[in-house]
């Protein structure tokens, strides 16, 4: 009965070739299908039709191919995110020729340029320029996705007047000159444009959790394609500017004055557009980056707390030491984010969520001798906005790690899907926000502004 | 006899969990399975199925491992979680509700309208 013929076999052939060009449907899920249809032709053939006739059948009974590839997308929206080719719905600007993408990315890349140059002409190159910075790109950023996406006339009023909520706090409130909630603001409101971005990002739809890993997935891959573009540029650069010097023609000054202010920033919204346009190249590499910088990041955080422990007493430590190891345990976090982004939620548990979990203690345990010596430095120096920053990014991340260990440990022992894992991450990802804002917007009057 | 597609799709996750608790399978045998349960009355579109089994995985309630047919093809089985056996035990009592009701109903339509015909 099993014995099927040369040209049913062909038959099958073909018909796996063209259920393979789906992108919503798995090689694997092809496997799956493909038992299904043997299966059912074997069963045809044993009530006496012939292959030809089994095969019509089979193929009648597993449904439109189209309907069946859509309810694969829609189950496993993840797979379609390289490709975007979304659900009909969710299509959004999709059709648009590339060059006039193209046309878009290159204006609001120059336009970020000209207002990172407008920002250094008007506002000097110091306190008040690194407070607007942020607010100089990430607007281009986000006009770029609310193009993208089709932003809804709400959402884009919403994120407008928030980014002018934040541009007047900024420049608005009375900062004392080198005070340290100035600083704070200048290095919590990126994150607050960040979020915002991702708002705009999500297409409006920030409540979805898909929505906010592939936000997730987006972000670490923007810095991987940042990261190579920068590198590509200080090559190009160097070697100009190297050709330049033996011809006797200094670059540095047209360098600093055009060059940077403008290969920055269009480097910044250019690379949004490629991880957007190229994302199946980085696809391949998300894994394996996570998977080597795992184990590395483990050593780097054993090392840390063997030296903070081998160093005792926890009140005499440096106050830079403090921000540096809170550094540390953010990019720990991101690291730990991207990974969860680039893992397959179907895949069984497996050695590397183990050294993920191992690198999640870690973390914590860097965590709790950081919060201590926090705590101490605050008994016995009293508060200071820099202290309650610290603390309070500290706390928020205690709380991500521990419920994040918890869930791992949950999901190695079968006990919970990896989703469980996922979810949380998604659904704390705006607590940080909240926080930023805070920082921003509450500390300073707080604080008086000192 | 042919069931309206909505109430196919309502009932298609109860009826797989339900399935899949007598017992782990493949797809296929899921399908067969189900076809015996209706005497050939629910149709479901075969490719279907496996979007959901899919989802049921995602959600926790199900769990899949890959194994070898009689053939010696690859097949993919499904086996129900205790998250699984408890979103059962949850759905059972919203059918039960659902059918309790409907029971009710069909009764008050069939009954003569009796009581009426007193109050005249």
């Amino acid at each position: 009965m099993m014995e099927l013929h040369a040209d049913l076999e062909a038959q099958i052939g073909r018909w796996r070739g063209y259920v393979q060009r789906r992108q919503a449907i798995s090689p694997a899920d092809v496997d799956e299908l493909e038992d299904h249809l043997r299966e059912q032709i074997a069963e045809r053939q044993a009530t006496g039709l012939d292959d030809e006739e089994a095969f019509l059948v089979a193929i009648k009974r597993l449904g439109n191919l189209d309907a069946v590839s859509r309810e694969f997308a829609r189950e496993h929206s993840d797979r379609l995110w390289k490709q975007l080719v979304l659900v009909p719905e969710d299509s959004g600007a999709a059709g648009a020729p590339s060059w006039r993408e193209l046309a878009v990315v290159l204006t609001l890349a120059v336009g970020a340029g000209v207002a990172i140059k407008a920002g250094l002409a008007w506002l000097g190159d110091g306190a008040v320029l690194a407070r607007n910075l942020g607010l100089l790109v990430f607007p281009f950023l986000a006009s770029y996705f609310a193009w993208k996406r089709r932003l809804t006339a709400r959402v884009g009023a919403v994120l407008l007047v928030s980014f002018a909520a934040l541009a007047v706090v900024l420049n608005v409130y009375p900062f004392a000159a080198g005070g340290s909630t100035e600083v704070l603001a200048a290095l919590h409101a990126p994150v607050v444009l960040w979020l915002l971005a991702g708002i705009a990002y999500a297409g409006g739809r920030w409540r979805s959790d898909s929505r906010r890993m592939d936000f997730v997935r987006f972000t670490g891959e923007l810095a991987i394609y940042f990261t190579l573009l920068a590198l590509g540029g200080a090559v190009l650069i160097g070697l100009t500017s190297a050709v330049l010097q033996i011809v006797g023609v200094d670059l540095e000054p047209v360098l600093e004055d055009w060059l940077l202010p403008f290969a920055v920033p269009g480097a910044f919204v250019v690379a949004a557009w490629l991880v957007e346009a190229k994302q199946n190249v980085v696809e391949n590499i998300a894994p394996v980056l996570t998977r080597v910088f795992t184990p590395l990041t483990i050593a780097m955080l054993l090392a840390v707390l063997a030296v903070l422990a081998a160093a005792g007493g926890l009140t005499d430590v440096d106050r830079n030491l403090l921000i540096l190891m809170d550094a540390i345990l953010v990019l720990v976090l991101c690291l730990l984010l991207y990974s969860i982004s680039a893992r397959d939620p179907l895949a069984p548990p497996g050695l590397f969520d183990a050294l993920q979990l191992v690198m999640v203690v870690a973390a914590l345990a860097v965590d709790a001798v950081m919060l201590t010596a926090m705590l101490t430095r605050i008994a016995e120096f009293g508060f200071s906005p820099n202290k309650i920053a610290a603390l309070g990014l500290n706390v928020l991340l205690l709380v991500h790690l521990v419920r994040a260990a918890w869930l791992s440990v949950g999901f190695l022992r079968g006990r919970r899907p990896f989703t469980a894992l996922e979810r949380w991450q998604t659904r704390y990802l705006p607590v940080y926000g909240i926080w930023a804002a805070a920082v921003v917007v509450v500390f300073p009057p707080v604080f008086g502004f000192a | 006899m042919h069931i309206d597609k909505d109430l196919v799709a309502a009932s298609a996750t109860p009826l797989v969990l339900g399935i899949l608790a007598e017992g782990d399978l493949y797809g296929y045998a899921i399908l067969k399975r189900v076809g015996e349960l209706s005497g050939g009355g629910m149709q479901w579109t075969d490719g279907m199925l496996y979007p959901l089994l899919h989802r049921l995985e995602r959600l926790g309630y199900v769990s899949s491992s890959w194994g070898m047919s009689e053939a010696g093809r690859r097949r993919k089985h499904y086996a129900i979680t205790p998250a699984g056996r408890a979103a059962l035990a949850d759905r059972q009592e919203q059918w039960n509700v659902v059918a309790d009701a409907l029971r009710q109903v069909w009764q008050a339509a069939q009954r003569p309208p009796a009581a009426e015909a007193g109050w005249a």
